[in-house]
This record gives C-alpha cells, structure tokens and sequence, in this order.
C-alpha cells in the first residue's frame, strides 16, 4: 500500500494564473475551473486537485476518480456548447499536477475507466471544434490521470524541473509489475528514455512542445509567472496559426523513430490497396 | 459453461476466443477481402524490447487487416494478447493509431471506412512507457475523430480482458462488444491491491473481480452494447447489425452532467459491489 | 537472450512466406521467407539463455540433410518447450510445402 503525498503545485499555479478570477459553481472541490483571460482572448482553465473531504475516499491525494473523469468532461463541454455559435473558440487550459488515476474498488465497479473515458472525449473533442488546447504541466502527470486531463492538448508545455515527471506507472509499482528491482529499473531507464522519469529524457521523445526553466517551480516568482504566461500566450499563436487540429506536432521526436517509419509504411501500403 | 458445452463448440469450429489477433481480424472481414497492412514480414519490431533483452514479435502484437464488412470500407486493429500481454508499445501503438488516422481521413475524402478494435491488452508497455502512453493518447484522438464519421466497433473477448488506457479506448467506442470471458476495467486487480490494499481489492478472489469487471456486468451496466457466447458468427453479426445502426444517438462518455450529478447525490461511503453497481447504473439509465 | 545464426544446406528456393505461432510465454514464432538455391539460413532469438546447443540439436536433425527449401528463417523464442519447437517447425515446414 502506498500513501501519496499532497502536492499543492497545481493549485498554487492555478491561483498565480487566474488571480481572483471566480471559480465555476456545482463542480467538486477537486476541480478547480474558471474563465479568465490569456493573451487578451477568454480562456478556461482548469486543474486537477487534492480535496483532502473527497466522499471517494480512494481520491484524496489528487487522483483522477470518478467525479473527476466526469466533472472534467462537463466543465469542458459546458464551454464547448457555450461557445457553439460563437466565430472565436476560448482556450482550455489544463494544469496539470496529478499523481495516478484512483485505484479502489468503487472506483472500479462504477466505471472509472468511462468517466476518464468521457473527459479525454471532451478535451478532444473541444480541439476539434477549434478551442485552443493547451496542457501546462507543472507536477507529476501520470499514467490514466494525464490522459484524462491534459494529453489531449494541442501544445503541451511542462516546468524544467525535478518535481516534474510524466510516467505510465511510478517506479515502486512499476518495478514490481516488470519483475525487476527499482534498481534494475532505474539503470535500464538510463538508457531508454521512454521508461526514465525525468522531464529531460520525456522531452526527447518529442511530445512536449516547450521545456520551461522557472527558478521557483513550487512558488513561482513574478518573473516565473510571466515566462509561462508568455509560453502560454506563445502556444496559443502557434495553435491558431496551426491549420490541423489533431496530435501531429507531437511526432517528431528524437527517440520516435520507429513511430515515424511504421506510419510511412502503413500509409504507403493503405493507399497501394486503396479504398 | 459446461464442459460439454466447450467441447460441443470447439468442434462446431465457432470459437472466437481461441483464435489469434490475425484470425480473428480475418474471420471478421468479408471473405477474402482481407488484407494485412505493415504485417510481420515487414519486421517492424520494437526498438526498444531488444535493448532490454526481451525477445521481440515481427508485428509488435498489434495486426491490422484492411478489407471489407458487408460489402463496405472497413480495417481491423487487432491485439495479440499473447504477445507481452497484450500491451502497447511504440510500434503496436504507432500501427493502431495510423490504421484509424487513415480511416478518418477516408472518410473526409468520401470513402466510408470503418474502423473494429480488436482489445486484449493490459494497456501501455511498461518496457516502452512513455511511447506507450503516447501511442495510447493519440488512440484516444483518434477515435474521438473518426468517431464523428462512422461508428467505432470495439470487441473484448477475452481472456486477457482490456484494461489501462485502453479501457478507456474501449469506453470512446461508439458500440462495445463483450463476452463472459471479458473483463473490462482501469486498473488491473494486482496493481490495485498493492495500492489500495487486500481489504480494498482482493486480487485473488476471482469470483470477485469478475462479478465487478466481467463482460456479463458491463453489460448489464449498460457499459458495453451486446453480450455474446464465444462463437465467431454470432460477434461478426452483431458487428455487421452495430455497423448498420450507423453512430449512436448519445454516445456513453456525452453523458457527462448527468453521471456527475448521480455520483454527486450517491452515497459513498459504504463499500460497491456488483449489486450497487447495476442499481446505480440501472436507475440513472436515461437522463 | 540468446542469439544465434545457423546455416545448412538446401534445395530449390522456398515458393511463399509462412508465419507459425506467435511470441506467447512457452511458445514461439516461426517466419519463413524465400531464398536463393542452396541455403536455408535461420536466425534464432529466444529468451532461454544456455539454450544454443539445444536448438542447434534439434534443427540439426531437421535441416542437416539438406533436403529442406531455400529459404531464410527466423524464430523468436518465448522460451518453448522443445515439444512446442518441434509442433511449431512442424506446423511452418508443413505449410510451406502445402
């Protein structure tokens, strides 16, 4: 059994972001989300966050559980049909700072696995109807919680920095599963960059769109606050100078080699036998 | 099922279950329209399987046939259980991801192909992490995009069941398939009894798991669409029936104000079971 | 892991590709290609360290004679049983000469 510790990053990076800006209502404490600016044009953002009085008790520490799977999806489809007949989409911005998904048994019987299904439908579903998605990774982004909450994104940016760390499963558990000591693991990792934890190896394999060096990432500065505004602003251009809507910037990577020749070969071959 | 029963089927020659990925995406398609794309002789293993000392597979687990279903445009992405436990890797993970991207792309040029998950996978690589998680991600994408045109059929028949990332795949299909040797669910029994403890999920108590995870719950919970026995002609029928009811009215991941509110008013604190289960679903099954 | 490449003599070249079996725990895969006359080259991946003597026996007694086809061949081995081996090679030759 494993006891997460509580990070606050998430939090205090949504509250240096939107200021006083009002909080949505009829949502759980665990979901932070509101409507404030960036660059200048409406956006919603939206984080993630430990409620210490979740009634599931199996997502105390921050986890994705079954409120949170689906109050992400309706925070985000609220804003999609909100802004339908709108010609400007506003920005999603997810900040994200989540641990693990919820593991427990309630979490299970009652179809976890659809609430993430249905906030990962909402965040791909707003990008393909033009809202802006931006991930802001400022803590741990892992596994089933990340592709409910962020992985989504058009552009995902994450802080240079140790705190930061976007895994399928942590090293404790993960170790366990692969037969090996963490030990083991850890020297393996060193020379495979998908199984490393740290945000360096991560951004060699080309998903992240931007690394940002904060020098507080746990109480960040004014000066801290700007450089990711403006990374944020920054993503929000290249996104609307950006005719596609779909995940292809994340494809081009030092280490997805094998991703890049499997998709050539595939396509070439659908199209040999054609429709 | 019985014995005799089993013996009865596997004469008749109708198992689903016991066919490999390969099989099963053929026995699905139209009768030689099947065709394999990026198949085993073009020898796209993983890269990082063999770096690890891991014997790696030519198709990396992940087979997808192009052809047709009844007549129509459709491919097949079917996942070899047997292979590294079904999991997803870069390469698997790169395969499925651009079987569907070209699906969706089909159809915005007018062709209107479909597009059939074969799930039995534990979910991402561990050996290739975040690759794995990546790949899964992009699955995500591009389901949601694709689904918009034409239905996204998934089938879980067993028996390693469809769990991690990829349940949550499954939970994006417009219409889930299930079988009694089924299991779907986020997070496998083991890893939740290490993080949860034995109290929480006793992953050895097997009639337990299935009563919660169990394609016969799922489906009673109205979490997958057709509940069938393992017979191959029956799943290719209800596949070919789903495929004519074209997408559905409100998918089950739009539910999402309404599962909000019922989660928000449930009471919490006694443990679930498989009867709280139904009840919960049963009761809210029409917003 | 184990690698290992053997090489024996061969008649006329294979006529199709096979595949046999897949990379499951105790079982293997089998791919067959066709080759130039005379050769019938295998590369052996398996996972049971210590194994190369074994396999060398057991594929000796299939290919030593050089009757088979010409073909090249590769096994990735999910530490079988020599049981499972002999079922799976059996199963790829029959095919290949079906």
């Amino acid at each position: 059994m494993s006891q997460p510790s509580i990070s606050q990053r998430g939090r205090d990076w949504f509250n240096a972001l939107c200021g006083q800006s009002p909080l949505q209502q009829g949502l759980p404490p665990s979901l932070l989300v509101t409507d404030a600016e960036l660059a200048g044009q409406p956006a919603r953002y939206i984080a993630v966050v430990a409620d210490p009085h979740n009634p599931f008790e199996r997502a105390r520490h921050g986890e994705v559980g079954l409120l949170e799977g689906w109050a992400l999806a309706a925070a985000i489809d609220a804003a999609v049909e909100a802004d339908r007949l709108q010609p400007g989409k506003r920005a999603i911005v997810a900040i994200i700072d989540v641990p693990s998904q919820a593991y427990g048994r309630r979490e299970e019987a009652y179809g976890i696995h659809q609430a993430l299904a249905a906030a990962a439908a909402a965040y791909a579903g707003a990008r393909l109807a033009g809202h802006p998605v931006i991930g802001l990774i400022v803590g741990k982004a892992m596994s089933g919680a990340f592709l409910a909450h962020g992985y989504q994104a058009n552009r995902l940016l994450a802080l240079d920095d140790a705190g930061v760390m976007v895994h399928a499963m942590g090293k404790q558990a993960a170790a366990r599963i692969t037969l090996r000591t963490v030990e083991e693991l850890e020297k393996l990792a060193a020379s495979i960059p998908p199984m490393a934890y740290d945000i360096a190896s991560y951004a060699s394999l080309g998903l992240l769109w931007r690394l940002l060096k904060t020098a507080q990432p746990d109480q960040p500065t004014a000066a801290d606050l700007q450089l990711v505004r403006d990374a944020l602003a920054a993503a929000l251009l290249d996104i609307q100078a950006d005719p596609q809507r779909d995940l292809h910037q994340r494809l081009h990577g030092e280490h997805r080699l094998a991703t890049r020749k499997v998709r050539t070969l595939l396509q070439a071959q659908w199209a040999e036998i054609g429709g | 099922m019985s014995h005799q029963q089993d013996i009865a089927r596997l004469l008749q020659g109708h198992s689903f279950i016991e066919l490999s990925a390969r099989e099963r995406a053929h026995s699905l398609l139209d009768a030689g329209s099947s065709r394999e794309l990026a198949g085993p002789f073009d020898r796209q293993y993983s890269p990082w399987l063999g770096a690890q000392g891991i014997v790696a597979q030519a198709d990396d687990g992940v087979v997808i046939c192009k052809g047709l279903l009844d007549g129509q445009p459709a491919v097949i992405a079917a996942i070899e259980g047997g292979f590294q436990g079904g999991s997803l890797g870069e390469v698997g993970g790169a395969k499925l991801v651009s079987a569907l991207e070209l699906a969706a792309t089909d159809n915005r040029q007018g062709i209107p192909t479909r597009a059939v998950i074969l799930f039995e996978t534990g979910g991402v690589r561990l050996q290739e992490a975040n690759l794995g998680l990546a790949a899964i991600a992009e699955i995500h994408a591009a389901i949601v995009d694709l689904a918009r045109y034409q239905p996204v059929i998934g089938i879980i028949a067993g028996t390693v069941g469809c769990f991690g990332g990829m349940s949550i795949a499954a939970g994006l299909c417009s219409y889930l398939i299930v079988t009694r040797e089924a299991r779907l669910g986020l997070n496998g029994p083991q890893v939740i009894e290490q993080e949860a403890g034995v109290a929480e999920y006793d992953s050895r108590n097997r009639p337990f798991i299935w009563s919660l995870t169990g394609g016969e719950q799922r489906r009673v919970c109205g979490l997958a669409d057709a509940l069938l026995d393992d017979d191959s002609v029956l799943i290719r029928q209800q596949l070919l029936d789903f495929i004519a009811r074209g997408l559905p009215e409100q998918p089950r991941h739009r539910r999402s104000q309404h599962m909000l509110q019922r989660l928000l008013a449930m009471d919490s604190t006694s443990q679930a079971d498989a009867a709280s289960a139904r009840q919960f679903f049963q009761s809210g099954a029409k917003p | 892991m184990e690698k290992l490449h053997l090489d024996y003599p061969a008649g006329a070249p294979a006529t199709r590709r096979v595949l046999a079996g897949v990379v499951a725990s105790g079982d293997l895969e089998v791919l067959i290609t066709p080759a130039a006359a005379g050769l019938c080259h295998i590369v052996i991946h398996s996972a049971a360290d210590g194994s190369a003597a074994r396999w060398r026996a057991q594929l000796d007694r299939l290919f030593a004679n050089g009757k088979a086809a010409a073909m090249q061949m590769e096994i990735n081995d999910f530490a079988a049983t020599p049981g499972v081996i002999s079922l799976r090679l059996a199963q790829a030759l029959e095919e290949l000469s079906a």
